[in-house]
């Protein structure tokens, strides 16, 4: 019995409503496709208004040396040179236009003196490379996407009559399966539900563009909110589709430790940026001890050069707080273990002996806020308390890099929930302007592909009763466990053994736990209606949770190395033959395959953005370009 | 330390509901919204909160806490005594859906009746110059997280639903004038800003200020300076003169896209 279920055509269906999907469905109504943004929030409410620091774009106002070359070299090296090269070339190019254009759309982006979009630095950006308003640069841009959004609908009211007429934002929505055609071969739509009043929807869609971001409310202290739940991957996965890297999960390093409520809470890299430090309980500036040798020859020795560095960075080295994030969680979680770490098990994060109080509240009033109301704390008077928490996964669906197109027809990722652009880790900042620039990517991709098909592919009618089937599950059992008890030790397993730092042993008894709760997460009952009932999304995004978290587990498991978000105590080297793998999950009937896939060389004139030197360190000697010859003349340099 | 807490929670539907009383556990630094949640992970699966991250930044958990408009996940617990029986309701102002969460759609409505940013079109993207001193005042109406609670809180639509046709609220007319200050922005508001979005319905008593969670002084810095520039524009001589002799045609006020 599906005759419940409201059926809705459109020619794009992007589901989810942050960065990436606005961006996207913008992109995808300006090619003329008529467009349903699905959002499991209200509008203008993603998980994007979360991020705080900023978007990475080289536009070089402030530091005019920068130019996408040294952005990309800056995004590879934080990736651990694992990231997809086309992905991280595209990105650094395009970037600046991208937040230009928010600019035009009504951002009003922090100033430089001379009126320019300021930048402020950040970690492993080498310059001051960063837009951004204050500490609250993902609200601003989500707010300046969803009213470009009602600009282009009073347009098109003007134009056909209807503000819905060309892109219509069905918000509180949640899609439980996509649904292919019936030849199993290419994407035909989106089946899902209304949370308000769980009514039963099927978009009609030949292309589907997954927006949905991270995973980490698989863990159990993440800055992640309650909508990261792995949909996307999950859906990628179910309907035939590739996960890249899966085991490459970014613990932040600072968020709030206490009070426990408020643990995860994210506080900004920003604080660093302009001049925080991180000390220990012996009030030492611990970083300098846990300096890289990849990363040696650009990060300060002392705390002089270190601090010479904000105000003349030309002749100094960067202070080692400002490294990338995998380096300073890891550091934070060895001090802390060696029992140097402040009275609720984090450091100390330090901006307040630094700079002028009216400062601080300048530049960070979210973060003066956050910790007054929450913790009575003063940090324009006190250090913070902080320490890691789960805050991204670079690993994601796999995607064509110019179209973001996966290897489902009709299928596209843009965002966190697609793979490849950060390789091992993301650097801050890169996330922002990574929506923006292939949410964009994706809009086109997707119209591309639209005009490409003769016909619009049916949906498949068995796939779309088994999908009403299995999302009234949970509502139909007499009894069953409640998802919540489940939940909570997903997440508990998660933390304790596929977290931070790994090992084999604790990896396969995650498996195993994870193996006996998948059995209790299809058993789960929903007490109570379809009508707005948490417990019953719940049950429904449980199966999403359970998916992903096994795909973390045996890729964390497989990789025996570790690199960016990936540490293995077992293997804690970083292993160049390790960097030219790939490892793609797929679906076997429920259970999820693991295989290898080589890593694409990169192209040679960007491997010769960087030192030999430096490539040695990542390289096997026979991906190594042939040693630099004796000067060459002229003639042959052309 | 731990002890258990009394709650009066509205439960019910758009038809009919009720206080329920229930008693939870309070953990140290706890706020409403984790109270809620134990409340739902143990006792009541079903409770319905609408809810996302939990940092103030999203501002989706907007209710009533003891009468007062608040957000849940930055209200905290140690601001109320351990004895006393703490009652949580729905925003009043809008229609229930079920349980805590109210039908806000009224918002998204106005939102889309005030005409847009405006640029000059002369101007490329990467070509906008603008002075911080200069932005400074729209920037803090783009603090807003959207919360809803200044509009809930408003009397002109809290106890007079017959207005909502004629009053945009605070939100969307600090909206107005955050696009007005907007250094970049060409349009002129000012006359609808009174005639289709009840800016005079205004009498400044401050609730909206008062309520909001990101402190944006709502009514000293959006609503009594666009009242000014309303009163400039409106009653200005020199306009009125112009106006009258063919000179000076008003030129601004684009038309309100979807406003009936």
């Amino acid at each position: 019995m599906t005759d419940d279920i409201q059926r809705l055509p459109y020619d794009v269906v992007v589901i989810g409503a942050g960065g990436s999907g606005l961006r996207a469905a913008i992109e995808a109504r300006a090619a003329g496709k008529k467009t349903a943004v699905i959002s499991k929030s209200l509008f203008g409410k993603a998980h994007t208004v979360m991020a705080e620091g900023g978007a990475a774009a080289a536009m070089g106002n402030v530091n005019p040396r920068d130019n996408w070359q040294v952005h990309f070299r800056d995004t590879m090296r934080g990736g651990k040179f694992l990231n997809n090269w086309r992905m991280a070339e595209l990105h650094a190019k395009e970037s600046p236009d991208r937040v230009w254009e928010l600019e035009a759309w009504g951002a009003l982006f922090d100033r430089t003196p001379d009126g320019k979009i300021s930048q402020r630095n950040f970690g492993g950006h080498e310059y001051p490379r960063l837009a951004h308003v204050g500490d609250r640069t993902g609200l601003e841009m989500i707010r300046t996407l969803q009213q470009r959004v009602v600009a282009l609908q009073q347009q098109d009211a003007r134009e056909h009559g209807d503000p819905e007429a060309m892109i219509k934002v069905f918000a509180e929505t949640t899609i439980t399966r996509l649904i292919k055609d019936p030849t199993g071969s290419r994407i035909a739509g989106a089946f899902g539900y209304i949370r308000e009043s769980g009514q039963f929807v099927l978009f009609e869609a030949p292309a589907v563009i997954l927006a949905t971001g991270g995973i980490g409310k698989m863990f159990k202290i993440s800055s992640n909110s309650w909508e990261y739940t792995g949909d996307g991957h999950a859906l990628a996965l179910l309907a035939g589709a590739t996960l890249l890297n899966m085991e490459f999960v970014q613990f932040h390093p600072t968020h709030m430790v206490w009070p426990l409520s408020v643990a995860g809470l994210l506080v900004t890299e920003s604080v660093r940026g302009d001049g925080g430090v991180l000390r220990n309980s012996e009030g030492k500036r611990f970083m300098f001890n846990y300096v890289p040798d990849v990363f040696r020859a650009q990060y300060a020795e002392t705390e002089e050069e270190a601090d010479r560095w904000y105000a003349d960075p030309d002749h100094n080295r960067r202070p080692p707080e400002l490294l990338p994030r995998d380096e300073v969680a890891r550091s934070i979680n060895a001090e802390v273990k060696a029992g140097r770490g402040s009275p609720h098990g984090g450091v100390f994060l330090d901006i307040a002996s630094r700079r002028p109080a009216e400062e601080i509240l300048r530049k960070l009033p979210s973060m003066y806020h956050q910790f007054k109301e929450l913790a009575d704390v003063d940090i324009t008077k006190e250090p913070m308390e902080v320490g890691p928490a789960q805050h991204y996964v670079m690993g994601g669906v796999e995607v064509d890099p110019d179209t973001a197109e996966s290897v489902m027809p009709g299928l596209f990722a843009a965002g966190e929930v697609s793979g490849g652009m950060h390789g091992s880790n993301r650097l801050g900042g890169n996330s922002l302007s990574d929506l923006l620039v292939f949410g964009r990517r994706a809009g086109m991709g997707a119209a591309l592909y639209l005009d490409g098909l003769d016909a619009r592919p049916a949906t498949d009618e068995g796939e779309v009763s088994a999908a009403h089937a299995e999302a009234l599950a949970p509502l139909d059992r007499a009894d069953g466990e409640n998802p919540y008890a489940v939940h909570a030790e997903v997440q508990q397993t998660m933390s304790d053994m596929v977290g931070i730092i790994r090992r084999e042993d604790e990896i396969k008894t995650a498996i195993a736990e994870l193996d006996k709760l998948r059995e209790r997460a299809v058993q789960v009952r929903a007490a109570g209606g379809s009508a707005y009932n948490p417990g019953w999304h719940l049950a429904l995004d449980l199966r999403n949770i359970m998916l992903i978290a096994e795909c973390v587990a045996q890729a964390a498991l497989e990789r025996q190395e570790s690199r960016g978000g990936h540490t293995r105590d077992d293997f804690p080297a970083m292993s160049p033959e390790w960097r030219k793998v790939n490892l793609i999950c797929t679906l076997d009937g429920d259970r999820v395959q693991l295989t290898r896939q080589p890593n694409p060389p990169m192209r040679p004139d960007l491997l010769a953005l960087f030192d030999r030197d430096e490539l040695k360190k990542y390289l096997t000697e026979d991906e190594l370009p042939a040693p630099a010859a004796e000067p060459v003349t002229s003639e042959e340099t052309r | 330390m731990a002890y258990q807490a009394q709650l009066q929670i509205w439960r019910g539907d758009a038809g009919r509901g009720e206080l329920t009383d229930y008693k939870v556990e309070v953990n140290d630094g706890e706020v409403v919204l984790d109270v809620l949640h134990r409340l739902q992970a143990t006792q009541a699966g079903d409770l319905a909160i609408r809810w996302n991250c939990k940092a103030g930044k999203c501002g989706s958990c907007s209710m009533e806490i003891n009468g007062r408009p608040r957000l849940a996940c930055m209200t905290r617990m140690s601001t109320f005594g351990e004895n006393e029986i703490l009652s949580i309701t729905p925003m009043r102002t809008f229609p229930v859906i079920r349980d805590l969460v109210t039908d806000v759609s009224f918002n998204y409505v106005k939102a889309r009746e005030i005409p847009s940013f405006t640029p000059d079109p002369a101007i490329k993207p990467g070509e906008f110059r603008m002075q911080q001193e200069d932005v400074n005042r729209s920037q803090e109406f783009r603090k807003c997280i959207e919360c809803f609670l200044c509009q809930n809180t408003c009397h002109v639509i809290r106890d007079h639903a017959e207005n909502e046709g004629a009053f945009a609220g605070p939100r969307f007319l600090m909206r107005v004038a955050e696009l007005e200050m907007h250094p970049a922005d060409t349009a002129d508001r000012r006359e609808i800003a009174q005639d289709d979005f009840g800016l005079g319905y205004c009498n400044i008593t401050k609730c909206c200020t008062e309520v909001c969670p990101e402190n944006i002084k709502i009514t000293d810095n959006a609503l009594i300076p666009m009242k000014e520039r309303v009163v400039g524009r409106k009653y200005d001589p020199l306009v009125w003169l112009g106006s009258k002799i063919g000179r000076r045609q008003p030129h601004d006020t684009p038309a309100v896209p979807g406003k009936k």
